[in-house]
């Protein structure tokens, strides 16, 4: 499904460069993706790529060791993204809202006895609670746990995916998205109607949440507006897809930012940053 | 379905999921003969368009398959000759299914009917299976039910023998009434039988078609687990208005099945060889089957169990209801190892603890082995389940034992308190204080 979303993303970002007067060489990313490079020799690399590769820094990472500029954010940006525990601390300690959680390892359930506190993390949380796999997408091996009973089986399943998950209290409300394009946010998105003061607030959140990052580029920004009216940051994707009907298009269009003219100065900035040593 | 089967055609990857024959098990001479007949002998016919219901010869064969599985006085004249089984599934629906219209199948049922049935916008309705197949008391409560709704099926998908992925076989008295339910209510069956002449123990069963008569019966076959998955032959043969109704649809969705894949089928029956060569591939799926039980036993532990089937190419694993396969999937995926996950087989979210196990399309080691490392996961799921329940305590993990250099003499060693090797597996991290 990531594949299929990159293919369409990348077809889209190939003809923009065209149309722009780019010379554009699409790369299938595969086990020769460091040859490929190296053959290419491009000016910028213009990532649009989704999955695990793109998302959690190893692309970028490549291509800062080779000396190729990119689109994306950084490496370590990635990384800090990806990691929803991670990113999910930065964000508490910022003091960033943020829904409260807990994080474990499997190893502390395996040998330091932590099922004994999980009483404690259900009340603090209370229920129904979000448990996933700190890293990973498509929302895979993501459970919601209403009852004590049905914890350690989506705990089993969380593990599957990954070493360490998250225990997030579920909040409900309305869905706010607002993508980020160089530092500055493009209009949110969401299902509900917003007062110009949860704009407002939305769109100061995105901004703080990119610069504690330190996004570069372009990023999404998901948020929830709580029933009780508080806008609380959910998650930060620094390589969002570029495909149609993406969010990120959706918002770049909203915000009068035509598809090209966010390629052109997406590859721009790109040409004028300075790798990472 | 699809994608896991990309994934599983990785070289590295021992895959359970398929459901693939062993074709290394037919002569590879044989093809070449067969080939080399069809084009010195009727070439043209063989690159040709070709009759919507199917080439004469094929029928004559298909009825001889037929009467091979008791189902005898089978006019070739009411066979639809189509692109494999899966093309019978899709003509069915596509005559009969509008959207919402119900169509009955087993609990579980075959993945690939799934998405089939799922294009056309079907409400599929399924009914639990035992050891004896459909359970026909729940069914006949769901179609009292449904008829309380207003509601017929439009037909009863089953796959009464070696049933896939089940590994199940319906019994004689639950035939006998399935069919008398459908007589009852007027009811069209849809048979699917692609292994009925893969029993490798037991005495054969006869068809509902053939119990039937073939009045309510829309028969199912294939020429994919008897001959060759490759050349892509099935076959329908069903009451007349409904015959005539499949050929046009087959006449929009492909005009004719391949004549060269047909005549292979024609020219390889008149050799007289298919006896024979299905006794090759039920002697070779046998053992494979049996090694697959063993393998079972030995390493899936007792909070699994697991269906015998007497035939077919198919078993399936159920494991505690804490365990998801589809979570569970990707776990064995890093063992290299692939099975297909129960939810591949149910419409309503259900078989979230169970898994179909392929045993015909891999080597007897391969079968033990891949059956080893799913074994591992699930017992691994199995233990943390345990702590977070507190039913097994948690273990602290054993010190790490610090690694004499091999090249050291032992006078040396003694006075030393020897570091781990910095480039040992994670030496570093286990020996930091």
């Amino acid at each position: 499904m990531e594949r299929q979303i990159s293919l369409r993303c990348g077809a889209r970002v190939e003809a923009a460069l065209e149309r722009l007067g780019h010379e554009a060489v699409t790369i299938d990313v595969r086990g020769d993706l460091v040859r490929q490079l190296r053959t290419v020799d491009p000016e910028v690399a213009f990532i649009a790529l989704h999955g695990r590769e793109a998302e959690d820094g190893t692309v970028q990472e490549l291509l800062e060791v080779l000396g190729i500029a990119h689109t994306a954010s950084s490496a370590a940006v990635c990384a800090r993204c990806w990691d929803k525990v991670l990113a999910k601390h930065l964000m508490r300690d910022a003091g960033l809202p943020t829904p409260d959680f807990h994080s474990f390892s499997e190893a502390a359930f395996r040998e330091l006895g932590a099922a004994e506190a999980l009483p404690v993390i259900e009340e603090r949380l209370s229920f129904p609670i979000i448990v996933k796999p700190a890293r990973g997408g498509l929302a895979l091996g993501m459970k919601f746990v209403s009852s004590a009973t049905q914890m350690p089986g989506a705990l089993v399943a969380a593990f599957t995916y990954d070493r360490r998950v998250l225990l997030e209290r579920h909040v409900t409300g309305d869905d706010v998205v607002v993508s980020v394009v160089d530092g500055e946010p493009l209009p949110p998105f969401c299902h509900a109607t917003l007062s110009p003061a949860d704009v407002t607030r939305a769109q100061q959140l995105a901004v703080e949440a990119w610069t504690l990052f330190g996004c570069r580029g372009y990023a999404r920004i998901d948020l929830m507006r709580t029933v009780e009216g508080e806008l609380t940051v959910l998650e930060v994707t620094c390589v969002p897809s570029l495909a149609e009907d993406s969010r990120m298009s959706e918002a770049a269009e909203a915000g009068d930012l035509a598809f090209d003219v966010l390629v052109d100065r997406l590859v721009e900035r790109a040409a004028r940053s300075t790798i990472p040593a | 379905m699809r994608d896991l089967m990309a994934l599983t055609s990785q070289p590295d990857i021992i895959s359970l999921a398929g459901g693939l024959p062993d074709m290394s098990a037919f002569p590879a001479e044989v093809m070449g003969k067969v080939t080399a007949q069809i084009a010195a002998e009727s070439s043209v016919k063989a690159l040709q368009y070709g009759p919507t219901e199917g080439l004469e010869d094929v029928r004559d064969a298909i009825a001889e398959v037929m009467a091979a599985e008791g189902m005898t006085g089978i006019d070739p004249q009411d066979v639809l000759v189509t692109s494999g089984g899966q093309q019978v599934i899709d003509l069915v629906c596509r005559t009969l299914i509008d959207p919402g219209d119900v169509i009955i199948a087993e609990a579980p049922t075959y993945p690939g009917a799934v998405p089939c049935f799922g294009s056309f916008q079907a409400d599929v309705v399924q009914i639990e299976m035992d050891a004896d197949g459909m359970r026909i008391d729940e069914l006949e409560e769901t179609l009292d039910r449904l008829a309380a709704e207003g509601r017929t099926p439009k037909f009863i998908y089953t796959i009464p023998t070696f049933h896939n992925p089940g590994g199940v076989t319906m019994s004689l008295p639950r035939r006998k009434r399935l069919v008398e339910v459908a007589r009852e209510r007027e009811l069209l069956i849809l048979e699917d039988n692609p292994y009925g002449l893969l029993r490798y123990e037991g005495e054969p069963l006869p068809t509902l078609y053939s119990l039937d008569g073939g009045e309510f019966v829309i028969y199912l076959g294939t020429f994919s687990k008897i001959l060759s998955a490759g050349i892509r032959v099935g076959w329908a043969v069903a009451p007349r208005p409904v015959f005539q109704k499949l050929n046009i649809g087959k006449q929009a969705a492909d005009l004719c099945s391949s004549s060269l894949s047909q005549m292979f089928v024609a020219t390889y029956f008149r050799s007289g060889l298919w006896a024979e060569q299905l006794d090759v591939f039920k002697e070779l799926y046998r053992r494979r089957r049996d090694v697959m039980l063993d393998s079972l036993a030995d390493f899936f532990g007792p909070e699994a169990a697991w269906t015998a089937p007497q035939g077919g190419l198919f078993l399936w694993a159920t494991l505690p209801d804490y365990i998801d396969t589809t979570d569970l999937l990707v776990r064995a995926l890093e063992e290299n190892v692939a099975f297909v996950p129960g939810r591949a087989a149910y419409l309503d979210g259900r078989g979230g603890s169970s898994m179909r196990l392929n045993f015909s399309g891999v080597a007897e080691d391969d079968i033990r082995e891949g059956v080893r490392r799913i074994g591992k996961v699930v017992h691994e799921q199995v233990a943390l389940y345990g702590t977070l329940t507190g039913a097994a305590p948690a273990v602290p993990a054993a010190p790490p034992v610090p690694a004499i250099d091999a090249g050291a003499t032992p006078g040396a060693a003694a006075n030393v308190v020897p570091l781990p090797r910095r480039d040992s597996d994670d030496g570093r991290a286990r020996g930091s204080r």
